[in-house]
Formats: C-alpha cells, sequence, structure tokens
C-alpha cells in the first residue's frame, strides 16, 4: 500500500503486533485518552465538530452533529459500534477491527466521554470471528491496563465496552435493525420517525450509532486536533477515508487516500493503488459506493472522491467500495447478481419491498436464462417504481429503510445504459421459444 | 447434546451480565449453543428462553431470522462461497459450480459422510481477495480450483486443525474482571454520568 498523505486509521497495519496492546502503545496509543481526560468532555466533543468528520458507515452524516441530536437531559445515553460490514464490495472496517482493534476501542473509549454514553456496544459481523477473537482480546487486555471499565486511569470516567456479535443478516447494519438486534430480536428496521436512535434507540433511550472507520479517527483528532484534520481533503470531505477497490483491476486492495482530492481514475488506474483495468481492456462500468450505489461509466472517472459532486452526479460514496466491470462484464447478469443479493437479504418487514425485490429477481432471472418476455422490461420498471417512486436520485422509499430502493439502483443504472442487452436476450428468448432452456452466447458478442 | 452444558450455563450467565437487559444476550447464547451441538436444537433454544426469561417462541423467532443459525444438523466443515458481484466478476460462482461438482452436492447440502456443507453466501468482505470462501468463516483467498480441491483433502484428512467445527466463531471471549468492572447502565437509571459535572480542567 503506497500513501501520499499521512495514513490517519491505517498507520500500523504494516507492523507485525498491530493488534497487541504493547504495539499499540509503543506507537502512541491510548494518549489520545489520556489527553481527553485532561480536558472536558465538551472539549471532546468540540474537536470532533471541528473535525467535520464525516460518517463512513454508508449515509455519509457528519459525526459531531449526530452527536448533538441526542435530546439533552435524558440519561442515560449508549453507544452503538457499527461493525456489521456486509455491503457488497465493502473491505475496511474488518481490516481497521482485525488489524488496529484498540485504536477502535480508543475512539469508542472518546465517544463515550465526550456525549456522556454510560455504556457501549460494540456489536461485529457474526462471520468474523477474527475481528471478534482479536477485539475480544483487546477489550480483555485494555480493562487489565485500566483503560477500560471503573474508574478508567483513575478517573471519575467509567464505561464498559461489550462486544456483541451478529449471526448472518445485512440488514442489520441499518442503525435501528442493529439495535433490535441488540435487543435480541430479529433484525428489521424501525420506522423514523419516531424512533431515531439519538432520541429513541437502544431500550428507547438516546442511542449514537457510529460505524468503525468513523471512531477510529477519533484518537488521530484527539491527539493532533480537529483542525489539523480538516486541514485534510476537501473542503466538504475532511481527512482521510479507506476505498476497496475490487472486481476487474490489476491490483485490488483496500487503500487510505485523502478524501476529496483524488479522483475515480487515480484510484482505478494509478500504479500505487489499482494498476488499471485486468488485461488493459476497456471500462465498462464501475459502482462508486456499494451495491446499493448507482453505476458511473467512463464519464465519470474524473470526479473526486468525494461527498457532494459524487452525490450530485446521480451516486454515492456509500462505504467506500469501489467494484469495477471490465468490457466483457455481462450487464443482464451483474444486475440480476446484485438485485438477487437484495431480495435474499429483504428482512420482509416492508411489502414493497419484500414482494418488489423478488418479483425483480425472478424477472432479471428469466430474462437471463431466455424465458425474457417483451414486456419486461417495462414491468422491471414499474415493479421499480412501486418500491422507488420515480426511480430518481436520491432514491424516495415507500419502505422503512433504503434497502429496497437499493435494489432499483443497479437495474435503472443497467437499463440506462446497457438497455440493448436485455432487449437482444429478450429477443433471442423470442426467436428460440421452446420447452428447454437455450444458452444465451456469451458476453463478447454483445459487450 | 441438549441443553447447555453446566460449563456453558456458567459461560452464559456472564454473557448475560454484560448487557442492561437479559433478552440482549440471545444471540451471543445462541451462539454458544451452536458451538456446543454444532447447530441449534430444540432443547437448547428452550434453555436459553429460561435463562434469559422470554418464551421458547421469541427465542426461535429471533433465531429463525439469521442466516448463520441452523436448525438442522450441518457438516462439520461449512464451506460458504461467495458470488456477490466482486467476487462473480472474478470467478466466484466457476468456484462453487467446482466446489458442487468435486464435492457431488449443492448449495445447502451436506456430503453423506457428514464432513462439508457448501452455501452459495453473500459478500463476506474480503472483495479484493476475490474469489474468496471461508470454512467455518475462517478465510480463503483468491481460491483457485486447485487450491479448492488441496483444502478438501486436508480437511478431510483431519490435517487442518487450525479450522475448529462448524459453531466455533471467535476462540477468544471477553471477560470482565469483577473489580474493573463498571457495571451496566440500565435504562432506568436517568443519573447524569458523573464525569459529565466536572470542572473544564478536566478529569485527571
Amino acid at each position: 500500500m503506497t500513501i501520499d498523505v499521512p495514513r490517519i486509521i491505517t498507520s500500523r497495519f504494516d507492523r507485525d503486533d498491530s493488534f497487541t496492546l504493547s504495539g499499540y502503545e509503543a506507537t502512541g496509543g491510548y494518549q489520545a485518552l489520556r489527553k481527553a481526560l485532561a480536558s472536558s468532555p465538551q472539549a471532546v466533543a468540540d474537536e470532533v465538530k471541528t473535525a467535520s468528520l464525516l460518517g463512513r458507515g454508508g449515509a455519509g452524516f457528519p459525526a459531531g452533529v449526530k452527536w448533538g441530536l441526542a435530546p439533552e437531559n435524558v440519561w442515560p445515553r449508549y453507544l452503538v459500534v457499527n461493525g456489521d460490514e456486509s455491503e457488497p464490495g465493502t473491505y475496511k472496517d474488518r481490516m481497521l477491527m482485525e488489524l488496529d482493534p484498540h485504536q477502535l476501542i480508543e475512539g469508542v473509549l472518546l465517544a463515550c466521554y465526550g456525549i456522556g454514553c454510560g455504556q457501549a456496544f460494540l456489536y461485529v459481523r457474526g462471520e468474523m470471528p477474527l475481528a471478534q477473537e482479536r477485539i475480544a482480546q483487546a477489550l480483555n487486555d485494555a480493562y487489565a491496563a485500566g483503560y477500560v471499565g471503573k474508574n478508567i486511569l483513575g478517573t471519575n470516567f467509567s464505561v464498559d465496552v461489550i462486544l456483541s456479535w451478529g449471526a448472518g443478516a445485512y440488514i442489520v447494519g441499518e442503525e435501528t435493525a442493529l439495535i433490535e438486534s441488540l435487543e435480541g430480536n430479529r433484525g428489521m428496521p424501525r420506522l423514523k420517525p419516531p424512533f431515531f436512535p439519538a432520541a429513541k434507540g437502544l431500550y428507547m433511550q438516546p442511542t449514537i450509532v457510529n460505524n468503525v472507520e468513523t471512531l477510529s479517527n477519533l484518537p488521530w483528532i484527539i491527539n493532533n486536533g480537529g483542525e489539523a484534520f480538516a486541514a485534510l481533503g476537501a473542503e466538504t470531505s475532511r481527512g482521510t477515508r479507506m476505498f476497496a477497490v475490487s472486481g476487474h483491476v490489476k491490483n485490488p486492495g483496500v487503500f487510505e487516500v485523502e478524501y476529496g482530492v483524488s479522483t475515480f481514475r487515480d484510484l482505478i488506474f494509478k500504479p500505487e493503488y489499482a494498476g488499471g483495468i485486468l488485461g488493459d481492456r476497456e471500462l465498462k462500468a464501475f459502482i462508486p459506493g456499494g451495491a446499493s450505489a448507482p453505476w458511473f461509466f467512463e464519464e465519470h472517472l474524473n470526479l473526486p472522491l468525494e461527498k457532494v459532486t459524487v452525490d450530485r452526479a446521480g451516486s454515492m460514496l456509500g462505504s467506500g467500495a469501489i467494484v469495477v466491470m471490465d468490457e466483457t462484464t455481462d450487464a443482464v447478469k451483474s444486475c440480476l447478481r446484485i438485485v438477487r443479493f437484495f431480495a435474499r437479504e429483504s428482512c420482509g418487514k416492508c411489502t414493497p419491498c419484500r414482494e418488489g425485490t423478488t418479483w425483480l429477481e425472478q424477472i432479471l432471472q428469466r430474462i437471463y436464462d431466455g424465458y425474457g418476455r417483451p414486456t419486461d422490461l417495462d414491468l422491471l420498471m414499474d415493479v421499480s417504481d412501486n418500491i422507488s417512486p420515480g426511480i430518481s436520485w436520491p432514491p424516495k422509499q415507500t419502505t422503512i429503510c433504503p434497502l429496497g430502493p437499493s435494489a432499483v439502483s443497479p437495474i435503472a443504472s443497467a437499463m440506462k445504459r446497457f438497455r440493448p442487452e436485455f432487449e437482444a436476450r429478450i429477443a433471442f428468448a423470442e426467436q428460440n421459444r421452446s420447452s428447454v432452456p437455450v444458452d444465451f452466447p456469451k458476453a463478447a458478442s454483445h459487450a | 447434546m441438549a441443553r447447555l452444558t453446566a460449563e456453558n450455563v456458567e459461560l452464559a450467565t456472564e454473557i448475560i451480565g454484560h448487557f442492561p437487559r437479559p433478552k440482549s444476550a440471545l444471540i451471543p447464547l445462541l451462539h454458544l449453543a451452536q458451538e456446543q451441538d454444532g447447530h441449534l436444537t430444540d432443547d437448547a433454544m428452550v434453555h436459553i428462553a429460561d435463562l434469559v426469561d422470554v418464551t421458547p417462541a421469541e427465542v426461535l423467532g429471533t433465531a429463525s431470522f439469521y442466516e448463520m443459525f441452523k436448525m438442522e444438523p450441518v457438516g462439520r466443515y461449512m464451506v460458504n462461497i461467495c458470488t456477490n458481484i466482486s467476487c462473480q466478476l472474478r470467478g466466484g460462482e466457476e468456484l462453487l459450480e467446482h466446489a458442487e461438482n468435486t464435492l457431488g452436492i449443492r448449495p445447502g447440502q451436506t456430503t453423506a459422510d457428514g464432513l462439508f456443507t457448501i452455501e452459495d453466501v453473500e459478500c463476506i468482505a474480503a472483495c479484493t481477495e476475490a474469489p474468496c470462501l471461508q470454512v467455518n468463516y475462517r478465510y480463503f483467498h483468491k481460491i483457485t480450483n486447485n487450491e479448492f480441491d488441496e483444502l478438501i483433502s486436508e480437511l478431510r484428512s483431519g490435517a487442518r486443525s487450525d479450522i475448529p467445527a462448524h459453531g466455533t466463531l471467535a476462540q477468544v471471549r471477553q471477560h470482565i474482571p469483577a473489580d474493573r468492572q463498571a457495571g451496566s447502565v440500565v435504562p432506568e437509571n436517568t443519573e447524569v454520568p458523573v464525569w459529565l459535572s466536572v470542572s473544564e480542567d478536566g478529569n485527571a
């Protein structure tokens, strides 16, 4: 990994002992906690606000503002750490949890101190036992060393950080679903309003839900100051960010880059990053921010990795997951696979999503299999419109959470740009109408 | 094989003690039961219902929502092959097909010797290492067909003692020493946290 700016959250990734307490302490670990405890909780919250740290989970809401949404004088407050990383293409929180668990724990402590949270819950994805082990060990060591628990470092700041983990459900990455899961329930999202976590979250108490990467930035911010953090990156997107580049690239990898400065082209093509398209083939499309994000194309390559610009261009940086598809990619197949994901992961609470995503998958599957009907393309758009009226960006929704509308993103993208591929499959089906499936010619013939 | 063992009840009690509400321990306890038996037995779920003071139906209601909880026995090794977008682009579906042919089973099925179950899974957060798979949730990156076959024969011959039987996730548990525990903050405790009422000079 070659990095051209200060590495904030991945600074220890090259060390063999990055996940141990001694390794962490030897590299400035828990100094931010000492510094924070020597100043007021308000000073910590102010520093985070000055940093203009945007949430790194997907929605990109400013962390400092989120902290301020907890109603005054309602106690207790809780902190919930979202480590349920599951957005297809996303691979960063797992690295932060496995390689630098103490940095995350220190971030959790700083947040609890600044917000006044009486207890913190660190919810790790079920399918990540190494992250669970590393965090469990780190917590055990940090408790023994006096960094976590009762009277932290001899002060009157006391907080327990509780490790819990999930059991396989993408939807639990949605904050209200995560809270349901932490309460021991099926992970189904709650309606907002009234259940904004900051007001009515875990056990109906004010609850701040922050992503792993977001919290991992806090030790650096407290050590170096919010202004130093805000000096990095672009006007509307401060600091650095981790991006995972996967798919058809020469060097798939996770890179920490200055937020809002590099472009998609830099990240996909520069040798120090993903190094260009596999086999020097042409780019067909890329997903800029995880499977929920509308696809981007050649003309978007020069956009900076910056939230506002990408939002305006009709997609999102989401969870920092860039998936590259080259010219050999079958748009129908990729679209189907992503839609199938949302159909499988729909929690079933809202009818448009539960029924709609299932229908979308079935229609796409029959188009792909060579049974498509001429009316299917309109039908796809009609079902999509029922889940996300207008099929616009940012999406409107007829559902409680954005999972349903997310299934519409790949369809809207692929149909807008690669409609002839869908039509070709349907025309092929029409010509070869028979009772047995016929193999559609491979991607190269219509790419 | 049924209710939680005495040793696991002790662990369960400790886990319940970490949370302000016992039901919050439900998912961790289901993992504990699955670690004990390889899947979730009815008896274990009834036992857990007792431990966290909910009905067995509520336990089943929660358990049945989550993909990782298995209500029927599965193979000693759960082989989860990712076919989501990043892996699909780099040969995940072909890897799955190879696995199906090699083991003679379809996703969701278990080999006759009870050793392997394969699943066609969603993104497991190793997208830059595609195609990838997990065996009992331990990662294997950029897997070729040959490497898959080697892995299977190693597992068959018992050479992979580093991979515990299905059900075991983290092998390190969080233990909070009694003298270090701040204590759960129940929602009924409406006191302002003490550290918020200190002067601007801080806590040190």
